[in-house]
């Protein structure tokens, strides 16, 4: 059977009610966030939640109109997407509208659109083309700098525009690339440079140097007997320790002061709470002040007191554990790990190599960007810019979500079809 | 297995998440009062505090409005430090040390700079307050004194300081509190329960609205007026008659032990410690080390209470059937016992019986009831404690209960202290080893207040109500509990009549004859007490104390009065004067007896005062003795 003729009972309501289950509660903590008692109509295009209901039932459409394509279409159209994608990234430098310091948005008259948001689906797409060729072997090197181009592409026109915390989320494809056969010593090596880098910042390149070479005499002398390359531990341990010195140089020299002191306040190098590490600060308090229960909707003195900025938007999680405790907080973070896994074993249950790679894309953006935004609202990992899937305030971050997830049940969905 | 690494990565990502949560909600608590103090602003509605009248609804002490500029620090931004020190008239020192204690203090709480400055000040300040961002004035009350005395019992308010604040959270910097007196004893009462509101500020700390919608907001809570025992007229009239004296008087109706005055010599305008002159006023009045104003003698003095003690002596030995009312004692010149040994006695009519012994104030007479009340047991140490005890039934050798927060316990002596300072059994002690105690002498103190109450005691026969100085809360219909209820002493009440008709006889043809008061019969008993100081290390005798004690009318007794003048000589002197004019003008309203009244009016006793510190050889007890003749040979030793 094919097109649409399919009966709507072949889609996966578990993820389904999770993305109803998370729209809900994020809209809820938007109202909060954003809730002003001086606002007198609610049904007014300048009042944010009233906006944001309007991009969820218009989310709605969409997911109509995408269940409704035929399944094929986004596996046969996927390179015009992804082209057409870039464009709308280029495009930006002649037409873009500048937000808070980033060219990121086109100006539509009603709404912003953030072609960014749009990218990442794109890009998921034209991953799984690509991969689930059957002339593309992801172990050999050619095809490993395609792949790597494909994600690469956006997040470099991504930016200088700038907004470095869309293109990180880019990452995301590791998940998709390592399950399709990707070394595992690419990695080790990812590990390994994570690894450097913190304690280069943490402790000086010194230290690190003098630790990795006795990590190397250590593991040269316990496997000695099987006559090891002397040559192999020598460069590994040189490659480590100027690495670390060029983290150094890079963090001293190429860094800017405001990123330098994102990265010192979450190592704990650096304690201000008034000036830089404000955001950070106030975050942890609105959460603290939640306890187990939390405060109530509308009822987070440092909601209603808007200490935390971007509430309603980027620190959007701070509402929540301010107003629903540590047991809401809880629900939500449940919530996401759960949608993330379903996406991740219905993936693996996909017939189809495409719709495989696609959602274990969709899996590896959503993951990121959970991580990346509730680590930086937690305080545990550095301020970085992104939207936490589903719940921040936005038009373009709402879409793009819900076009990225539901392409995914369609394809799902048509798994049983195919035979 | 590579699918399991990816979803390993989630889960952990899962908990750890789950887990940092837990350390910042529910491990880790600084943050709940770090966003109390960011988002939610206290503001306090400070109420009127109680105001108190005496018994018969006299206004005593009122308020009046008083402004603090207070700042919060945080909020302070530059401003233009000369202008305000000029508006607030203080240096520019003064204004940069207070804030800088109330920025160490705390930097989000308000602080006062400037505290209770007047109305005057507040009008002229007012205007130009906007331009000073992070200050703002606080209205307060403070007291308004209506009269100029009863300072001692009407206590004052001061500033919270550090210790307070951290003891009751109820109090903030700033904030007034009652010391001393009723002030301290009725705080909760009076100062009533401040108003707070709630508000919500936003990031900027502008107010954004009430805070839950001012669900946690209280009213604030008017002080309670209350009323006091004290009759303002005749606390008055006490404090003119002791001025020049230090000593004091105490007044209670016996009926009720509602205390009618309370006069501590020397006293001071209770206005002295009000508003900004306070500090500095206390802190003349408490160096003066000399006159001791802020020593409350009434309360705080523990005095030899002298021959009044006689009274208790006989009411013991009556209850002991230690003597019968028939019993003569011999006096010639005093009792004389073991080998050599007087115990001395004025010269009067002898022999004498118990209410003639009273009346004559014989010493010889109690030396004898005391020892026979003693040695009915078979040793000294039974013989003591069972004394020990009666005497404790009447409030003695203990605090008294009264609701005022200063107090001595006085001293009872028993059997362990005998034994220990007679080093028992290494060595024994007999009864006439603790004979001075019949005359109230010797081991035996007490304040005037409980002379005060014991002699209540007697008045009503037998049982008193614990002294206490409120009377009313306006609103309530009860006293505290401890106040009425009736304490009974160890003594049957028909043992009271030949006492208290021994007490009478005092004035009939006794040691106070000249001290009747036409239509009123009064007992009561007088008092000269032994008395030493140190001058340079030596042990001085000064001039007796006079005390008094008495009550009136002798049957259904409305007043009993104890009186304690230093060195005032003999008891009837100074102390018998005052008790007969305090007597008349609360029972008549008026004064009859003006000999008695100039008398004490045109004595003073600051001569008498000033002799120890002469530096030379002095008289005491009007010229009979000289002592401090050391002294003498001192000034030779240093000009030699």
């Amino acid at each position: 059977m094919a097109g649409g003729s399919r009966s709507i009972g072949s889609f996966d309501w578990v993820i389904i009610l999770l993305y109803l289950a998370l729209i809900t509660i994020g809209w809820i903590n938007i109202y909060s966030a954003s809730f002003d008692p001086s606002t007198e109509a609610f049904m007014s295009m300048d009042n944010l939640p009233f906006k944001q209901f309007v991009w969820i039932i218009l989310g709605f459409v969409i997911i109509a109109f995408i269940l409704f394509l035929d399944s094929k279409f986004f596996e046969r159209f996927s390179s015009v997407i992804y082209i057409i994608s870039l464009l709308s990234l280029l495009l930006l430098f002649v037409f873009g509208k500048t937000i808070s310091g980033a060219t990121s948005w086109y100006n539509l008259g009603f709404m912003s659109l953030q072609p960014s948001e749009f990218a990442k689906a794109a890009t998921a797409l034209a991953l799984a083309k690509y991969l689930s060729d059957i002339q593309t072997n992801i172990k050999t090197l050619k095809d490993q700098i395609r792949a790597l181009l494909i994600i690469a592409l956006p997040a470099l026109i991504i930016i200088p525009q700038p907004d470095p915390g869309s293109a990180l989320v880019y990452a995301a494809f590791f998940f998709p690339l390592y399950r399709e056969g990707l070394a595992a010593s690419y990695l080790i090596l990812g590990a390994s440079a994570i690894t450097l880098f913190v304690f280069t910042l943490l402790i000086g390149p010194l230290y690190v140097s003098l630790i990795v070479f006795l990590i190397t005499v250590i593991l040269f002398y316990r496997n000695r007997k099987r006559r090891p390359s002397k040559r192999i531990y020598i460069g590994i341990a040189v490659v480590a320790i100027l690495f670390t010195f060029s983290v150094n140089y890079i963090f001293e020299n190429v860094f800017e002061q405001r990123h330098r002191d994102r990265f010192n306040i979450v190592l704990g190098k650096e304690v201000d709470a008034k000036s830089i590490g404000y955001n950070t600060h106030q975050s942890e308090i609105a959460i603290g002040n939640g306890g187990w229960f939390g405060k109530g909707f509308l009822e987070g003195t440092q909601t209603k007191g808007k200490f935390v900025p971007e509430q309603h938007t980027d620190y959007i999680f701070a509402t929540v554990g301010e107003e629903w405790g540590f047991l809401g907080s809880t629900v939500v973070i449940g919530l996401f790990i759960l949608l993330i896994l379903r996406i991740i074993q219905l993936s693996e249950k996909q017939k189809n190599d495409f719709s495989r790679i696609y959602g274990y894309s969709v899996a590896g953006i959503l993951f990121i960007h959970f991580v990346v935004n509730v680590g930086m609202v937690l305080g545990i990992l550095p301020t970085v810019g992104i939207p936490l899937p589903f719940f921040s305030y936005g038009g373009s971050g709402l879409w793009g979500f819900t076009i990225l997830l539901f392409i995914f049940v369609k394809l799902d969905g048509n798994r049983v079809n195919e035979w | 297995m590579r699918k399991l690494l990816l979803l390993f990565v989630v889960l952990t990502t899962g908990v750890l998440f789950t887990a940092r949560l837990f350390y910042l909600q529910v491990y880790d608590t600084s943050a709940t009062t770090l966003s109390e103090s960011n988002a939610v602003k206290e503001q306090f509605e400070i109420p009127q505090r109680g105001r108190i009248y005496d018994r018969n609804g006299k206004l005593l002490v009122s308020n009046q409005p008083s402004y603090d500029l207070m700042a919060i620090p945080r909020e302070v931004v530059p401003f233009d430090t000369l202008a305000l020190c000029k508006l607030l008239n203080i240096t520019k020192g003064d204004l940069i040390k207070q804030l800088s204690k109330a920025r160490k203090w705390s930097p989000r709480q308000p602080s006062p700079i400037v505290s209770t400055m007047s109305q005057e000040e507040y009008a002229y300040l007012g205007e130009q307050m906007r331009k000073y961002e992070g200050f703002f004035i606080q209205k307060r009350s403070l007291r308004d004194y209506q009269i100029d005395f009863g300072a001692n019992f009407l206590g004052y308010i001061q500033e919270v300081h550090q210790g307070i604040i951290d003891r009751e959270p109820y109090y903030k910097m700033g904030d007034l509190i009652g010391r001393q007196g009723v002030e301290q004893q009725y705080e909760e009462l009076l100062r009533g329960v401040k108003g707070v509101t709630y508000l919500q500020k936003d990031r900027f700390n502008r107010v954004i609205g009430p805070y839950k919608d001012g669900a946690l907001d209280q009213e604030p809570e008017e002080g309670k007026n209350i009323y006091l025992t004290i009759d303002s007229e005749l606390q008055k009239y006490g404090e003119q008659l002791m001025v020049g004296k230090r000593g004091g008087i105490v007044a209670i109706e016996p009926a009720t032990g509602e205390i009618l005055a309370l006069v501590a010599a020397p006293n001071y305008d209770p206005a002295l410690l009000v508003g900004r002159e306070r500090s500095i006023n206390y802190t003349k009045l408490y160096n003066d080390s000399i006159a001791k104003p802020t020593f409350d003698r009434v309360l705080l003095g523990e005095y030899p209470p002298g021959s009044p003690f006689k009274a208790l002596t006989s009411l013991i030995a009556l209850q002991e059937d230690a003597i019968s009312l028939s019993d003569k004692v011999y006096c010639n010149g005093g009792l004389r016992y073991g080998r050599n040994r007087n115990f001395g006695c004025h010269h009067h009519r002898s022999p004498v019986q118990l209410v003639t012994g009273i009346a004559y104030s014989c010493n010889a007479y109690f030396a004898t009831a005391y020892r026979n009340t003693i040695n009915k047991y078979d040793t000294p140490q039974e013989g003591i404690d069972n004394w020990n005890a009666h005497l404790k039934s009447f409030g003695l050798g203990d605090f008294l209960g009264y609701d005022i927060p200063i107090g001595r316990p006085g001293y009872i002596p028993d059997s362990k202290y005998y034994n220990r300072s007679y080093n028992y059994p290494q060595r024994r002690w007999g009864t006439m080893a603790t004979v001075s105690n019949s005359i109230g002498q010797g081991e035996v103190s007490m304040t005037p207040i409980q002379m005060a109450n014991f002699s209540a005691a007697i008045a009503n026969r037998g049982w008193f109500y614990r002294p206490h100085i409120l009377k009313k809360i306006q609103g309530q219909d009860t006293l505290p509990q401890q106040f009425e209820q009736k304490n009974y002493t160890t003594i049957d009440p028909e043992h009271f009549e030949p006492v208290i008709e021994g007490l009478n006889d005092v004035y009939n043809y006794g040691t106070a004859t000249h001290l009747r008061i036409p239509d009123i019969e009064i007992c009561g008993k007088t008092g000269t007490a032994e008395n030493y100081t140190k001058i340079n290390g030596k042990r001085v005798q000064l001039t007796d104390h006079s005390t008094f004690v008495a009550f009136a009318p002798k049957e259904d007794p409305k007043i009993v009065i104890a009186v304690f003048v230093e060195n005032g000589y003999w008891g009837s002197r100074y102390g018998g004067r005052i008790a007969s004019v305090m007597i008349e003008k609360y029972l008549k309203g008026e004064v009859t007896q003006k000999h008695l009244e100039n008398w004490v009016l045109n004595h003073t006793l600051e001569d008498e005062y000033a002799k120890p510190l002469s530096g030379k050889p002095f008289s005491i007890n009007d010229g009979k003795k000289i002592v401090g003749q050391f002294l003498l040979n001192q000034e030779q030793e240093t000009t030699d």
